[in-house]
């Protein structure tokens, strides 16, 4: 699905990503966690296409669909209009049923301005206009930042179903806890390169992962 | 007919110009926020195009279409130029705009010299009033409502909104940012070409006649924050009635002055309602 071999991505002079290599298969849910600044959005417009590599390999197989840091949704556009437009790419397949069977939550506020929506909707009609794509991979950046835990556990629980049909995910993350919980596999990102990675289990144990990602002291 | 009755009709058919060349303001700011000053050459360069194309030997409305044709094709070519540049900022973009005007003058003059120019348009009148004012106005009501249709109603439009309110998110789902802006310069190419086609049967077209339009589509739009199609049209047609008043009643030479009063009267409006939200 991704197939990322020692990219490097420079701003100008700054260098952002600095060899890393990272693979996503086809249904696998894989973390890439790391602090603020660490290159994860870098990293995630490079797979999208939006950003050039200025060295590196970069494969994607099947559709890929982004939810972006921040959520990016069209504010004056309806939750409606910003979920058909999640379907750009495919001219036939902007009829959005599917997506309130699947988030039911959605289904009231389809006439609203998605602007004026809480954090929460809005992060749920992200993963809509996403999932209008009919990706095979979603790459999820920052789903958790600034939401409260209940609406980051709703969320949760539509990813682990979408991911049990098959969805392949990659999901930034920097609330480690949760990406290790919801994902077998997981990167750590840090200053532009990787610095672990491996089953989430290994890394939660590890010293100094759990040190500096997961406020533990070992 | 009564004196009034006839500067209410004027008013109004110049309103539509007008409103048209705002419209076109509006349309290509919203999608890539650069105020386009190059907008009232699109009119020019169309009714100029016209007078050829029946000089040599075309019909009416093949003549008109080809004018308007023209007109968006030069507004794709602006569009291509001002913003074409990855990065280029919209700041950037309207110096551009700016300068092609210019640039548009010396091809202007250069092809059908500095006399104004005009052709015919719909003959006759029903009650007093010329029916080519009817046309203007039947035409404006139409293309205004699909533009507006275009925006609420297709994708495509959807599209078009989305661009412009978060370029970012835009890309991320796979519409082409810069294709939307250049079909967005087109359109505007074109409204602009459709006023100066409409109106210069019933006033003259000459290199400058840019200024006019381009001052009162652009007051007309700041009405609306150019981004507001509904208020620019209402704005357009103040304007070209109030226009017509002032030259019937008061002097034409005071005509052009009521653009800028019109603009200086929003923008005081505007300062004073921003302080009250400061103060709040
Ligand atoms: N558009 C940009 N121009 C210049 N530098 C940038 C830009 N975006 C990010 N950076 C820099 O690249 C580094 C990685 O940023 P980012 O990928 O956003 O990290 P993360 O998503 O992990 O917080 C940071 O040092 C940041 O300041
Ligand atoms: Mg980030």
């Amino acid at each position: 699905m991704i197939e990322a071999r020692d990219l490097v991505v420079r701003y100008g002079a700054a260098t952002a990503l600095d060899g890393v290599s990272l693979s996503v298969r086809a249904g696998e849910m894989v973390a890439l966690i790391g602090a603020n600044g660490a290159g994860k959005t870098t990293l995630v417009n490079t797979v999208c296409g939006i950003l050039r590599p200025a060295a590196g390999e970069l494969a994607t197989t099947g559709r890929l669909a982004l939810v972006p840091e921040g959520r990016h949704l069209f504010g004056p556009l309806t939750v409606d209009d910003n979920l058909r437009l999640g379907a750009w790419r495919d001219r036939t397949g902007r009829d959005t049923g599917h997506i309130y069977d699947l988030l039911p939550e959605l289904v009231p506020l389809r006439k609203q301005a998605a602007g004026r929506l809480s954090g929460g909707q809005q992060q749920m009609v992200a993963l809509g206009r996403a999932l209008m794509a009919r990706p095979d991979v979603l790459v999820i950046d920052e789903m958790s930042l600034g939401l409260a835990p209940r609406v980051v556990e709703h969320l949760a629980a539509h990813l682990r179903e979408r991911n049990a049909e098959g969805l392949a995910v990659l999901l930034i993350e920097q609330n480690a806890r949760l990406a290790l919980d919801l994902c077998a596999r997981a990167y750590v990102l840090e200053a532009g390169r990787v610095v672990a990675e491996g089953p989430s289990a290994e890394l939660a144990g590890s010293p100094e992962v759990a040190a500096a990602y997961l406020g533990l002291e070992s | 007919m009564g004196e009034l009755a006839q500067y209410l009709v004027t008013g109004v058919g110049l309103g539509c110009a007008y409103a048209l060349t705002g419209s076109g303001l509006v349309v290509i700011y919203r999608v890539t926020r650069v105020v386009n000053f190059a907008q009232g050459s699109f009119a020019v360069l169309a009714a100029l195009c016209v007078t050829t194309v029946l000089a040599a030997g075309l019909p009416h409305g093949v003549a008109e279409g080809l004018g308007v044709l023209l007109a968006a094709v030069v507004g794709l070519l602006v569009g291509l130029v001002a913003t074409g540049k990855p990065g280029t900022t919209p700041q950037a973009a309207l110096i551009v705009t700016l300068g092609l005007g210019v640039f548009a003058y010396a091809v202007e003059i250069l092809f059908w010299g500095d006399q104004p120019r005009s052709f015919p348009g719909l003959g006759g009148a029903i009650g007093g009033v010329q029916i080519h004012y009817l046309l203007i106005i039947a035409v404006t009501a139409v293309v205004l409502g699909a533009v507006a249709l275009l925006f609420a109603r297709t994708d495509l439009g959807r599209a078009l909104t989305a661009t412009a309110a978060d370029p970012y998110a835009a890309r991320a789902v796979g519409i082409d940012v810069v294709r939307m802006g250049l079909f967005a310069f087109a359109v505007g190419g074109a409204l602009g070409g459709l006023a100066g086609v409409l109106i210069t049967p019933v006033q003259q077209v000459s290199f400058d006649s840019d200024v006019a339009l381009v001052v009162n589509g652009f007051s007309a739009a700041i009405l609306g924050n150019l981004t507001r199609p509904g208020l620019t049209l209402a704005g357009g047609l103040l304007l070209g009635v109030v226009s017509a008043l002032v030259g019937g009643y008061l002097s034409t030479a005071y005509q052009s002055d009521v653009a800028l009063v019109f603009m200086l009267v929003v923008l005081i409006a505007r300062a004073g309602r921003r302080d009250v939200v400061e103060a709040a």
